[in-house]
This record gives C-alpha cells, structure tokens and sequence, in this order.
C-alpha cells in the first residue's frame, strides 16, 4: 500500500463510518475494513473499478462524486477521504463543500503543483511538468485545476474551515505542516494531506 | 401448457388478506428449489420471476422443455451456485404454472376464475411466496435476488420482512411503475381484450385462446425487452428468407419474422388472463406511496446489505430508476452498493450472457456469504 493511504490511514479513528470518494479499486477501503474496522463505503466512477471492488466484498456505489454526492444525508460518515482527485473536477469548491457537508470531518490530498520538480521542470524545459505524481501530458491529463500546498492552504483559510492536521509528504517521508515552513514545505513535498472540517 | 406435469406445490391453509381487500385461503404455490439447504439453514436464496417467468428457475423447464429461465445465472458453479445455495424459486400468485391464479377453478362456484379471480398487487405475491420460508423451516433467507418484476417483489419483500433476508439484490428494476411502463403493459392488454376469443376472459368455456391478440402483446413488449442498437445489430435490414420485397404483408424483414415467433411460442406456455393480472399487479406497484411518498421509509427496519444492478440499454428499467433506490438507502445510512452493467442486450441484459453482470453478481453473493 503506498505510503499516502498509511497516512490518511493513520487520520482515521477506528470503528468510525468513512465514505473514500474516487476509491478506486478500493485498496484503502480494505484496508480500513480489515485493520480499523471501519464501516466502509465507496463512490467510484470507473466501471472497471467498480467491479474490482465488488471482487473484494467492499460496498461501492458507481457514480460521480460532483452529482452523487448530494445523496448523502448531511454528517453521515464520520470521514470522507478525496484522494488526489479535487484538481480533477469542474468546481472543486462545491466538491470541497459537499465533502464537508457529508463527512463531520475530511481528508483531502493534492498533488502539489508548487513541488521544485513541477517548478523546475517548468522552468528549464518551458513546458507542462511531468513528474511521478502526474504522469500525464497536458493534452491527456484528467487535472483541470492543479494548486499547490500554499493554493489549498489558502482557500481553507478563506472559507474558515478548520485545519485539524496538515501533512507533507514527499518521497519517503511525511511531515508536518505549519505556519513557519509552509514555503519550505510547499517547495519539498509532492503530496499535500489535509484533514479538514466546516 | 395443459401438459401433465407434477408440479411442486404448497398449499397454504392460512388465510391472506389480499390488498383489493378479499382474503383468500387454501391456496396453492407452485414452487421449484435448486441445491441443498444446510444444517443450518443460512445458505437460502429467494428468487423471484418476471412478468412471463416461472418456478423453473435452472435447469430444464418440463413444461418448455427448454432451459429454465435463470440458467446462465443460476446452476452448478453458476452465479448463483447451486453447488453452494440452496434456491427456492415459486410462480407467482396469478401466474399460470400451479400457482392459484385465473385458470383456476373458484370453489365456490366451481367455475373456471377468469377475470373473476381477485386482482393482486406485488404485495400479495410476496405475502403469499413468504409461506414458503415457513414451510422450509428458515428463519433468515441469505439473500433475495430478482429482476425487473421480480426485483419489484424483492423491494416488496424486504419492506414487508425487514429481518428475513441478510442481502437483498434487485435488478433492473424500480420502485415504482413509471406511466411508459403502465401504457406499454395496457397496449399489451388491450391486444388481448381486442381479440374476440378472449371472450370478457371467459375462453375457457368455449375451448377457446385469444392466441392473437396474447401474441400481440408479447410482440409489443418483447421490442421493449431490447434495445435499438441491438435490435438494428442482430437483424438491420435483412430479409426473411428471401431476395427482395414482396411487396405484401408478409414478414418480409427477419425482424418480423422473429416478433411473429416470439409471439408464436408465447402463447403455448401463457394464460392471456394471467398476463392480464400480472402486468396489473405491475402498475399498482409504487413503494414510496405505501409509505406517504417516502421510499426511504420503505426500508428504514432492515439491516440489509443492498446491491442494486442496472443495465446502460435498459430503457424499460432505466439506471435513474434503479439509481432511485439507491438514493433512498443511501439517504438512511443502509449498506448498499450498485453497479451499471455495460450492455446493448436492453432490458433482457439480465437473463442474458453478460459476462460483467453475471461475476458481480458472483462476486457479491460468495463474498457476501463469507462475511454476513
């Protein structure tokens, strides 16, 4: 399991209710079934994945998380986990909303555009950064609105929302972060991991 | 359809007090089961038929002597594993295969039912098959599985039973008949009214079948069955048999021919009265309004763990409608899963070879079992 779901593993309380929106193939999902004994449930869009969830036994719902969402009673999961695909939607704000009008709390990851490799890249070769975290060309790639570790940190504090945990990562390690080395951070972490709350 | 068969049937002592408000008693229900049922008695699966469906759920149907209906999903090391679960499958009340229904003779008069026969609902259907749990001794079903009318009677079942069943799967389905619906099934019953053998339902009398007008309506609702692309797919354009036009009114396009035989063999296996009755019990069907508008309410008592199925070229059944469900678990905090098969079959995706359809519902009912 990659290192970023041992993080937001390590977020979630056991024996809670959590929704993993955009789960995948649900390798997180059973995760924290079989260790937290979370009560888990999954949105997933992909057909494909979809099925390899059900292979697993995990309880998937096929759909899209900025119209399927809105299903869901308000704070009827204790978390909501939206791994690495906010930039991926039309209106990331309204996702953002619907997250924290489900969840009482939600843990949020973001590719960070403002990482040195992104910037570097950029810089010296003039041309859409291509990196481990995102491997695709700017004329394939399923990101609409790429932020960085600052962008995001930002726009919580805009709209009031409460910080409980951030987390940088980069390759190997993880590390908080704080007021003090939030451009050191956003320089030298790939992935940004935010729990979050209204 | 009068062959001598031996038909399993219950006959059920207690009264049941039907929705149009007449109650019945010692009535009969055809029934088949599959596999064996366990010591314990936890490895039972409930499957409820279609509109046209039948007990014979697998294997060969006596009656047809063709394949059961179920017999891609249902079976040996199938889907729905046999070798595994033990399946019960009963015709429904209404229905023309040993379960009381209008071919039946009333005992008070001694005459054949006709249009005389109560009119049921999905509701009654589901009281009436629960009696046969009991006759089995089974406190907990596994799992209740059914499409399209059979997954009405599978929300019906888990509504009116909420702790009888550890997971519940309707298929293409909804919960609640839409006006397409209700207009396709009165074409249907109007083809049969419209021909003079029917007779105001009483064809027995007269040794007679409303074989042409019951052949319309299974040509109407077969097109319904399909979708466009695979209809244009399997047949396009092509002649029957011939070169050219003809230029007359015979079935000039294999299409044609194909309705004409669906609508040939249809009538060999089906009562016109009980299709009458059935595609009814079909129209009344509406969940949310048995509890004032909220289906949620439906399934508030139960602790089941949902897996809805809905098919992309189902136009019948369409996703939204099944999604509907969905949403009004969701909207409780009930387990629930679903899935949208990618499939040009239509609404008869179901009873098909859809390889994708068929290891979900696999998938869902071993792992199911291993955990619930």
């Amino acid at each position: 399991m990659k290192n970023e779901f041992k993080v937001i593993a390590d977020l979630v309380e056991k024996n809670t209710r959590v929704l993993d929106v955009g789960c995948a193939d649900g390798v997180l999902m059973e995760f924290l079934r079989d260790n937290k004994n979370i009560d888990i449930r999954g949105l997933e869009i992909s057909k494909n994945k979809v099925q390899k969830c059900i292979e697993k036994g995990l309880t998937v719902i096929e759909g899209n998380a900025e119209f399927d969402l809105k299903q869901f009673p308000d704070k009827s999961f204790d978390y909501v986990v939206l791994s690495q695909t906010l930039q991926a939607f039309l209106n990331p704000e309204l996702v953002i909303n619907e997250l924290l009008r489900v969840g009482k709390k939600a843990i949020v990851t973001i590719p960070n555009f403002g990482y040195w490799k992104v910037r570097l890249h950029l810089l010296l070769k003039g041309t859409m950064p291509v990196t481990e975290t995102l491997p695709d060309q700017w004329y394939n790639t399923p990101n609409l609105h790429m932020c960085t570790i600052k962008d995001f940190v930002y726009f919580v504090r805009s709209r009031n929302f409460k910080i409980f945990k951030s987390l940088a990562l980069n390759e190997k390690n993880t590390s908080l972060i704080n007021n003090k080395n939030l451009e050191i951070k956003n320089l030298f972490s790939d992935l940004g991991i935010f729990l979050i709350e209204k | 359809m009068n062959k001598e068969i031996n038909l399993k049937t219950l006959l059920v002592k207690k009264p049941l007090k039907l929705d149009c408000g007449k109650t019945i008693n010692n009535f009969p229900i055809a029934y088949e089961t599959y596999g064996t049922l366990n010591e314990k008695k936890d490895n039972a699966i409930l499957v409820f038929h279609a509109l046209t469906g039948d007990q014979f759920v697998a294997g060969l149907n006596p009656v047809t002597n063709k394949d059961g209906w179920w017999s891609y999903a249902v079976g040996p090391n199938k889907s729905i594993d046999t070798n595994k679960y033990f399946v019960i499958c009963s015709n429904v009340i209404g229905g023309c295969l040993g379960s009381f229904g209008p071919s039946h003779k009333d005992p008070d008069t001694q005459k054949v039912f006709g249009t005389n026969f109560p009119v049921i609902t999905i509701n009654d259907m589901v009281n009436a098959q629960y009696n046969l749990i009991d006759h089995f001794g089974i406190d907990k079903l596994f799992s209740i599985v059914g499409g399209s009318m059979g997954g009405m009677q599978v929300l019906q079942f888990i509504s009116n039973y909420p702790d009888k069943a550890k997971t519940v799967i309707p298929i293409a389905c909804t919960s609640s008949h839409s006006a397409q619906n209700i207009a396709f099934n009165e074409l249907g019953r109007q083809a049969i009214a419209a021909d003079s053998n029917w007779n105001d339902g009483n064809y027995n009398t007269k040794n007679t079948i409303p074989n042409k007008g019951l052949a319309v309506a299974r040509m109407a609702a077969h097109i319904t069955y399909l979708s466009k692309k695979g209809l244009q797919e399997k047949f396009g354009r092509k002649l029957q048999e011939r070169e050219d036009l003809k230029f007359g009114f015979d079935a000039d396009f294999q299409i044609e021919s194909y309705l004409r035989y669906q609508g040939s063999v249809f009538v060999d296996r089906f009562d016109a009265n009980s299709y009458l009755y059935i595609t009814r019990a079909m129209d009344y069907f509406d969940l949310a309004k048995q509890f004032n508008g909220n289906l949620s309410d439906a399934f508030k008592d139960t602790n089941a763990k949902f897996f809805v199925i809905s098919f992309t070229s189902d136009w019948l059944y369409p996703t939204q409608e099944n999604k509907d469900i969905v949403i009004a678990l969701n909207a409780i905090g009930a387990d629930v899963g679903f899935v949208e098969i990618e499939s040009d079959k239509g609404h008869d995706s179901f009873l098909l070879d859809v390889p994708e359809f068929l290891n979900a519902l696999k998938n869902f009912l071993d792992k199911s079992y291993a955990t619930v």
